[in-house]
């Protein structure tokens, strides 16, 4: 799989501040830090570093708990979606496909893990779409709920494996 | 007029008058510490105005304020945060000791005072205020600068390092022979090394003493536990605020968050009687005289800790401006200061300490502030760049 589009890749560190609380910072692929600051009192500072000096913020924005929650949400489903839109349109032979899971699914009401999709069929589920909410990067923990689609990656024959499993079984 | 009626009228009027104060250092952006400084010299002895009747106010509210300053701090860190600190910044602590107290040692030397007003000079030149600086911190939006931990942490080192430097102190101070001495500074670090590793051992445990959810019990409790904790340690000679602070790490967690929200308002009351009381106790003509030493001692005291910033944030890795902004936000001395010159002063260690740590602290919290702004100015900034530039060529 394209490791450059997996979550895995990009490097947070976190860092004590003591008496106040931790920093997030996140470099960019485009050498910016982007850093988080948590309060121990559950606010959140969201700051950006300054170009000519990288050890500097130049601009810092406090954030509510609503606030934060609404950014994350809003970041992570374009996340997957420009995810979706890029994986189709770069790599060739590798196909995005949405899943539904049908009602009679052996995996209804069961963990996600469970399918053991990317052993059994080397494709990622790179996100649930539950309604209208999208659960980007479930774990293997994720119960898969009637109604949920499953968006996976991968080459076609995995993609074919992987609905079958979905609807009939591992068998 | 009767006793009670008249503390009532001058405590209020002192408290009114010092609220419009704190609001005029909130507008210019400094800490309201020198303005409380100020009315307790406006009004004590050598002062316009003596006040008389509240004056046992202002001892006992003066006594609990250094508790509370001290409880408060220690809520602010747990005992882990202090042991991490402890390994990773050990060097840039100990750089900071001997950069900052010795200078105040050599002043006290010089002036003749003897070698006991030599470690309380020492210790009033040494530490920063943790208050006033995270205060700064955070008002010039750099909590996220990375920076900012190594100046938090010789924060934190130099407030652990008070663990043990108090008690010593209280023990200097009494005048006690040289064995009785080594024998009381030994039973001071025993009880602080003792109570730190309950703490971190059972600090869930005496932290479950209390619960967060209803505020009024949990004042009375954490505020109780502290003042006995703190009579406990100054019956032993270790000195109450090193006791109250040593309460303040052992709490953790939940109960910590909430105890230091509903202690907060106690603790700007009476920090500010303390100030008001120091104040009150010094000899406001006996300022005038120390004024020049004061300055030089200010002077290079804040050159020292901008050099300990500096050199602790270039052996953290960080760039030239960042340097600079590390070193010139330590500058600023308060509380701590305050309280080891009123140990020594109250114990009958030479008198005109007191001038003299009023006059120096009124210095360093006025300019510090200032001085820590610098590094966010166009023409700093254009500085450091030309020097780059001429350095890279």
């Amino acid at each position: 799989m394209s490791g450059s589009l997996c979550l895995v890749s990009v490097r947070i560190e976190k860092v004590d501040l003591p008496g106040i609380g931790t920093r997030h910072d996140l470099l960019t692929d485009g050498g910016r830090r982007v850093s988080v600051v948590s309060h121990r009192d559950g606010e959140r500072d969201l700051a950006l570093f300054d170009v000519d000096d990288p050890d500097a913020s130049s601009e810092s924005v406090a954030l509510t708990d609503d606030e934060a929650a609404a950014l994350a949400d809003l970041l992570g489903s374009s996340v997957t979606m420009s995810r979706l839109t890029s994986l189709a349109g770069d790599a060739e032979g590798l196909f995005t496909e949405q899943l539904a899971l049908p009602t009679d699914s052996p995996y209804l009401n069961r963990p996600l893990g469970d399918t053991k999709a990317r052993t059994r069929t080397r494709v990622s589920i790179v996100a649930l779409v539950r309604g209208d909410k999208v659960i980007p990067s479930p774990t293997p923990a994720e119960v898969l709920r009637p109604g949920d689609v499953i968006v996976a990656v991968g080459i076609r024959e995995g993609l074919d494996l992987l609905a079958r499993i979905v609807a009939n079984g591992p068998d | 007029m009767h006793e009670t009626t008249l503390i009532l009228i001058e405590v209020g009027a002192l408290l009114l008058g010092m609220s419009l104060l704190g609001r005029l250092a909130l507008r210019i952006g400094i800490s309201p510490i020198p303005f409380y400084l100020l009315v307790g010299l406006l009004f004590g002895e050598g002062g316009l105005v003596p006040l008389d009747a509240s004056e046992d106010f202002f001892t006992v509210g003066a006594e609990i304020g250094v508790i509370l300053l001290l409880a408060l701090l220690g809520l602010e860190y747990t005992a882990q945060e202090l042991l991490t600190n402890l390994k990773q910044s050990r060097t840039a602590g100990l750089l900071d000791s001997l950069f900052n107290a010795l200078p105040g040692a050599l002043l006290a030397l010089v002036l003749g005072w003897g070698p006991v007003a030599a470690v309380t000079l020492a210790g009033i030149t040494w530490v920063s205020s943790s208050g006033v600086v995270a205060k700064m911190l955070r008002d010039l939006g750099r909590l996220s600068n990375r920076e900012t931990p190594i100046v938090l942490a010789i924060l934190v080192l130099e407030d652990l390092a008070m663990a043990f430097y108090l008690p010593i102190l209280a023990a200097l101070v009494v005048g006690v022979s040289l064995l009785q001495g080594a024998v009381t500074v030994a039973i001071a670090v025993a009880v602080v090394a003792g109570i730190l590793f309950v703490a971190l051992r059972f600090g869930s445990v005496i932290s479950r003493l209390f619960t967060p959810e209803h505020p009024e019990p949990l004042l009375l409790g954490v505020l109780g536990l502290t003042m006995l904790v703190a009579g406990l340690a100054a019956e032993v000679n270790v000195s109450a605020a090193v006791g109250a602070f040593l309460v303040g790490i052992a709490l953790s967690g939940r109960v910590a968050h909430q105890a230091s929200q509903v202690l907060t308002p106690l603790r700007d009351l009476f920090a500010a009687v303390f100030f008001v009381f120091f104040g009150l106790s010094t000899d406001a003509g006996e300022l005038l005289t120390m004024i020049v030493p004061a300055a030089l001692l200010a002077a290079a005291t804040m050159a020292t800790k901008v050099a300990t910033g500096y050199l602790a944030a270039k052996r953290g890795g960080i760039g030239v401006p960042g340097r600079w902004r590390a070193g010139l936000a330590l500058t600023p001395r308060g509380e701590f200061s305050i309280v080891i010159a009123g140990l020594a002063v109250s114990a009958g260690v030479e008198p005109r300490l007191a001038p003299l740590a009023t006059a120096y602290v009124l210095i360093t919290v006025v300019v510090g502030p200032f001085l820590a702004r610098i590094p966010d100015t166009v023409w700093f900034k254009q500085a450091v760049r030309r020097r780059r530039l001429v350095g890279s060529a």
